[in-house]
C-alpha cells in the first residue's frame, strides 16, 4: 500500500504528460480538419519515405559511430579510480551544460569552407590558397552532429553498466586461461549487453527524429523526417494532422527498430550461455 | 474540434501557471499601474541596451511588462491559437496580420488611445493586409533584396536582377532563403508574376526555378546569413534589408557588402503591433503602442533594430546615413515596384508546403 501511494505522482505524471499527449496524437492522425476519420494523413507518408529512410540510415550511422567511440572509453573510464571516474564522467558531461543550439553552431564555424579545420588545412600547405574540403552542408557534417551531440547518452549507460561489473569475474576468466581478446567478447561484452542497448535507444531516437542539425550542418537541402514534422507544425499550411500521423509512423518505426535490437540481443545472450 | 483538445492541453499549463502566479487575472481595471502587460515580439527587436524601452515605459506608467520572444510568425501563430497563453500585444508581419484577422484573433484598435498614429508614414497606412487599418499599427518595414560581396561580385552582373541568383559563375557561393513564402516570393518575382497569386501554375513554374537553383546554392539559410557573409562563406544571399545595419557594420560586419533591390519588383514587407482578441489589458496595450509611436521611443528602436521605421518624425532626426540611406528608405520608384505579403488561401499555403519539400527531397 505504502509503495503504491509513493507511486501516485508518478502515476499522474505519467497520465498527463504521457498517455494524454499520446492519445491526443494518435486522434490528429486519424482525424480531418472537421474531426472526421480519415486515414488520408497516413497516405502522406509514402511522399515522405525518401526522408523517412535517410533519417533512419542516418540515424543508424550516428548509433553505430557512438558505440564505437563510447564502448572503449565506457570501459577505460570504469577501469581507473574511482576519483578519476568522477572527473571522467563530469567532462563527458560538461559540453551537456552548454546549450544544443550552440553546441551546433560551433561546429558549423568548424567545418565551414573558412572554418577552423579548412584554414588549418591552408596553414600547413596541404591545401592551397582558394581551396577547401568540403566538409559543411554534407550528410558527414549531419552525422557528425549526431555523434557529437548524442555521445553522453551512449557512454553514460554504458559506463554505469560496466562500473558494476565484478573485478573478480575477469580475473577469475584471466585465472582460467582467457586472453584480452576472449576476456573482452566472453565476459565484458555480455554483461554490458544492457547498457548496450539502452545507449543504442537513447542515441537512436533523438538521432532518427532530430531537425535543426539539417539545418545548421547539412545546409537544410534536403529535409529529414524530423524536419518535416516541424514544419507540418508551424508551416504556413500548416497541417497538425498530417504532423501528428507522421510522428506516429516514426514511433512505431523507432519500436519495430527497437524491438529488432532487443530480439537480436537476446539470440547473442543465448548464443553466449551456450558457448 | 482541434482547439477544443488543444485547450484542454494547454488550459493545464495555464492553470499551473496561474496557480503559482500573482492572480493578475482579477485586478485589471482601474488602477493601471499594478498591471502586467505580455508582449509577444521577435528577437533583437526592442531597444534593451541604451533606451531600455521597456523599463523606460514601466517608469512612466508604473505598468510592468512581461516581455517574450518568438522567432518566426508561424510559431507565434501556433501559440496564440492554442490559446496557451495571453499576450496583450504581439507583433505580426504584414500577411499574419490578415490571417489573424481573417480568424477573429484580433481586437480593433481605438485609436483615440493612440494619437502618436499620426506620426506614422501615409504610404504605410490602410495597407492591404488591414484595409481600414483598424487593427494594426506599423511598427518596422523593409524590402527583400540582394546583400553581396563587392571583391568577388562582378558590378556588371547585377544588371540580371534577380537572375543574379541563378548565375552559375557564382555556383557554391549563393545563399537562399530558407522559408518558402520568401523563396517562392523571389522565384515568382524574377517570373514577372505577383508574389500573391493564387495560380497553381505560376507556383509550379516557381518551384521549377527554385529546383534549378538548388544544385548552384551553398545552402539554405535564415540568421545564419549574417556570419556566412560576413566570413565570406558565400557572396551573394537575398535577405532583408534592415539586416544590412549588422552584415555591413564597419566592425562587426564586412565593409565590402553591398546591397541591392533587383529591378523587376521585391517584397515590401511590414511587422505590425497588433492586440489579441483575448487580450486581458487592451486600454494599456493601446498605451504602449502610443508609447512605441512616440518619437523619441520610435528612434531608440530604429537605431537598435536597424530596420526602417514607419515613424516619419523619428526618421527625420536619425543620422542621414541611415535616415536618407536609400537602402533602408529606398526611393519612390523602387517602393512603387514592390508588394507587400497577403494571406493566402489554405489551398495556395499547402500547395507550396507540399512544393517545398518536394524541392527539400
Amino acid at each position: 500500500m505504502k509503495s503504491r501511494s509513493a507511486a501516485a505522482p508518478f502515476g499522474i505524471w505519467m497520465a498527463l504528460f504521457t498517455i494524454v499527449p499520446l492519445a491526443i496524437v494518435v486522434w490528429f492522425a486519424f482525424t480531418d480538419q472537421n474531426g472526421d476519420f480519415t486515414l488520408s494523413n497516413l497516405s502522406a507518408i509514402g511522399e515522405h519515405a525518401g526522408a523517412f529512410g535517410l533519417s533512419i540510415a542516418l540515424g543508424a550511422i550516428a548509433t553505430i559511430l557512438c558505440l564505437v567511440l563510447a564502448y572503449p572509453l565506457a570501459y577505460s573510464i570504469s577501469r581507473v579510480s574511482e576519483r578519476a571516474q568522477q572527473t571522467m564522467v563530469m567532462i563527458i558531461m560538461l559540453p551537456m551544460w552548454m546549450n544544443f543550439l550552440l553546441r551546433t553552431y560551433a561546429w558549423m564555424s568548424i567545418l565551414e569552407n573558412n572554418g577552423f579545420i579548412n584554414q588549418f588545412l591552408r596553414l600547413i600547405g596541404v591545401l592551397g590558397e582558394g581551396q577547401s574540403l568540403p566538409l559543411i552542408n554534407t550528410n558527414g557534417a549531419v552525422v557528425l552532429g549526431m555523434v557529437y551531440n548524442f555521445l553522453p547518452f551512449m557512454v553514460l549507460p554504458l559506463y554505469s553498466v560496466m562500473v558494476k561489473i565484478d573485478r573478480r569475474v575477469i580475473e577469475a576468466a584471466q585465472d582460467l586461461g582467457s586472453n584480452g581478446f576472449q576476456v573482452l567478447f566472453r565476459v565484458i561484452f555480455p554483461l554490458s549487453v544492457p547498457g548496450i542497448l539502452s545507449g543504442i535507444t537513447m542515441v537512436f531516437v533523438p538521432a532518427v527524429s532530430t531537425f535543426v542539425i539539417t539545418k545548421l550542418l547539412g545546409g537544410s537541402k534536403v529535409m529529414l523526417i524530423g524536419d518535416i514534422i516541424e514544419s507540418s507544425f508551424i508551416g504556413h499550411g500548416a497541417n497538425y494532422h498530417v504532423g501528428a500521423a507522421l510522428s506516429l509512423v516514426l514511433m512505431i518505426l523507432i519500436l519495430i527498430c527497437m524491438a529488432f535490437t532487443s530480439l537480436v540481443d537476446k539470440g547473442e545472450d543465448e548464443g553466449g550461455m551456450m558457448a | 474540434m482541434k482547439k477544443i483538445v488543444l485547450f484542454l492541453l494547454s488550459g493545464m499549463l495555464v492553470l499551473s501557471l496561474s496557480a503559482c502566479g500573482n492572480g493578475q487575472g482579477g485586478e485589471g481595471k482601474t488602477p493601471q499601474s499594478n498591471v502586467t502587460l505580455n508582449v509577444y515580439n521577435w528577437g533583437e527587436y526592442i531597444d534593451d541596451e541604451d533606451f531600455r524601452v521597456n523599463d523606460q515605459f514601466t517608469k512612466e506608467t508604473g505598468i510592468k511588462v512581461n516581455y517574450k520572444n518568438f522567432t518566426d510568425n508561424e510559431s507565434m501563430y501556433a501559440v496564440l491559437s492554442s490559446g496557451a497563453a495571453n499576450y496583450d500585444v504581439i507583433f505580426p508581419s504584414d500577411y499574419m496580420v490578415g490571417k489573424l484577422i481573417r480568424e477573429n484573433m484580433l481586437a480593433k484598435i481605438n485609436f483615440d488611445n493612440v494619437p502618436n498614429f499620426e506620426y506614422i508614414d501615409e504610404s504605410l497606412k490602410n495597407p492591404a493586409y488591414d484595409p481600414q487599418n483598424e487593427y494594426s499599427v506599423p511598427y518596422t518595414w523593409g524590402t527583400v533584396g540582394i546583400f553581396y560581396n563587392t571583391k568577388y561580385v562582378d558590378a556588371a552582373d547585377l544588371e540580371q536582377g534577380w537572375d543574379l541568383l541563378w548565375d552559375e559563375d557564382y555556383a557554391g557561393k549563393i545563399f537562399m532563403f530558407d522559408n518558402p513564402r520568401d523563396a517562392f516570393g523571389i522565384a515568382l518575382a524574377k517570373l514577372g508574376y505577383s508574389m500573391n497569386t493564387e495560380n497553381p501554375d505560376e507556383w509550379q513554374a516557381a518551384y521549377e526555378e527554385l529546383a534549378r537553383q538548388k544544385p548552384l546554392l551553398q545552402q539554405y539559410v535564415m540568421d545564419q546569413v549574417y556570419d556566412k557573409m560576413i566570413n565570406e562563406e558565400g557572396v551573394i544571399a537575398p535577405y532583408y534589408s534592415g539586416d544590412g545595419i549588422i552584415m555591413m557594420d564597419p566592425e562587426e560586419g564586412n565593409p565590402d557588402i553591398a546591397y541591392f533591390v533587383p529591378e523587376e519588383g521585391t517584397n515590401l514587407f511590414v511587422d505590425a503591433m497588433c492586440i489579441p482578441a483575448n487580450a486581458q489589458h487592451k486600454t494599456e496595450a493601446e498605451m504602449y503602442i502610443n508609447f512605441l509611436c512616440r518619437t523619441d521611443v520610435a528612434k531608440a528602436n530604429a537605431e537598435y533594430i536597424g530596420y526602417s521605421t514607419p515613424q516619419t518624425e523619428a526618421r527625420a532626426q536619425l543620422d542621414p546615413e541611415i535616415g536618407q540611406n536609400p537602402n533602408f528608405y529606398p526611393p519612390e520608384e523602387v517602393l512603387e515596384n514592390t508588394e507587400v505579403f497577403l494571406t493566402l488561401p489554405d489551398e495556395t499555403n499547402a500547395l507550396m508546403d507540399s512544393l517545398w519539400m518536394t524541392l527539400k527531397k
